[in-house]
């Protein structure tokens, strides 16, 4: 009777048409020790199907919560400090420095009293100028020279 | 959502994904990578994930989809993995005495089946998916994915009736 029903089931089986609770009768039945000898090449059908239920995904999972470091955030950061670092130049370069009347005073004197330096700097050089004489002199004593070569000549011969 | 949320959401289908993507890659490996990024496409998609109607059926839609593209990539660079030599008499003794171990021989079996017929005897005889569910994970309807899977059974009992019947008839 059971047999008869489980050659049944096979037949349903093999045309895809049993249902899980039907497909659920056969495992049960396979996997028992002893199987009618004409359906036993079914049973290592059924027991792969029970096997293979049983095997497992080990591998570990790299989940990552950070989110990437995203590059376009560096190019956008990087457009800001030159900005800023134009802004921040700027009035240095072209502002016209100011000072005030105390320090204009200051720079007047300053600009006094080195004009009166240089001056009298001047004054100096000029008179350190007579100096120039004595050069002139040296050169015409050279004449002299001349004067020698031909005494010279004339005690050779 | 936190790491352990995502986890509490995946953890009931994951190994579910695993077997279907080792069914259609074959190797132990390739399959753990396949799901590890399959779950971690998940978790990229994290804020749409409360938008998916099933978060599993998606899951193994997307795993059936990454797995072709796997299998395509290889077979473009020539280097299938399927064994399909099974007639081959000239088999060492060592290997005969390797398939005789009968619950070996349905998985090689298995493995020489049609990618459409693997999926589907996968999703309904080892994860016990209704055709419904089954119907929206690979995008068929009820009476295809009824054809296939019989054939993949009737297929795998005739071949199992082969070896069964080998050296007695």
């Amino acid at each position: 009777m059971v047999l008869n029903n489980i050659e049944n089931l096979l037949e349903k089986y093999e045309n895809g048409e049993t249902s899980l609770q039907e497909e659920q009768q056969l495992k049960d039945y396979f996997s028992q020790d002893t199987v009618a000898p004409h359906l036993e090449m079914y049973k290592p059908m059924f027991t792969y199907f029970l096997i293979n239920q049983q095997k497992q995904f080990t591998k570990q999972l790299p989940l990552k919560t950070k989110k990437r470091f995203n590059y376009k955030w560096l190019s956008v950061a990087a457009v800001a400090v030159l900005m800023v670092s134009v802004f921040i130049t700027k009035p240095f370069s072209t502002g016209e420095p100011t000072f005030t009347d105390q320090e204009i005073i200051e720079i007047n004197n300053a600009k006094e009293a080195l004009a009166i330096m240089s001056k009298h700097l001047n004054q100096g050089t000029t008179q350190v100028g007579y100096l120039d004489a004595i050069n002139k002199a040296g050169t015409q004593i050279d004449y002299l020279k001349e004067v020698i070569n031909p005494m010279d000549r004339i005690l050779k011969r | 959502m936190t790491p352990l949320e995502f986890l509490n959401i995946v953890s009931p289908f994951k190994d579910k994904v695993f077997r279907l993507a080792k069914r259609l890659l074959v190797s132990r490996e390739e399959a753990e990578d396949a799901t590890q990024e399959v779950l971690i496409k998940l978790w990229n998609n994290k804020t749409k994930i409360k938008d998916y109607k099933n978060v599993e059926a998606f899951s193994m839609t997307m795993t059936k989809n990454f797995c072709f593209d796997k299998l395509k990539s290889k077979q473009a660079q020539n280097l299938k993995i399927v064994h399909n030599n099974y007639q081959d008499h000239s088999v060492s003794l060592q290997k005969e005495v390797e398939l005789n171990d009968s619950i070996d021989w349905v998985g090689k079996i298995m493995e020489a089946l049609p990618e459409q017929q693997k999926m589907v005897i996968q999703l309904r005889d080892v994860e016990q998916y209704d055709f419904k569910e089954i119907a929206k994970m690979l995008d068929m309807n009820e009476t295809a994915i009824r054809v296939a899977l019989s054939r993949a059974r009737k297929t795998i009992r005739e071949k199992l009736t082969n070896t069964h019947n080998y050296g007695i008839k």
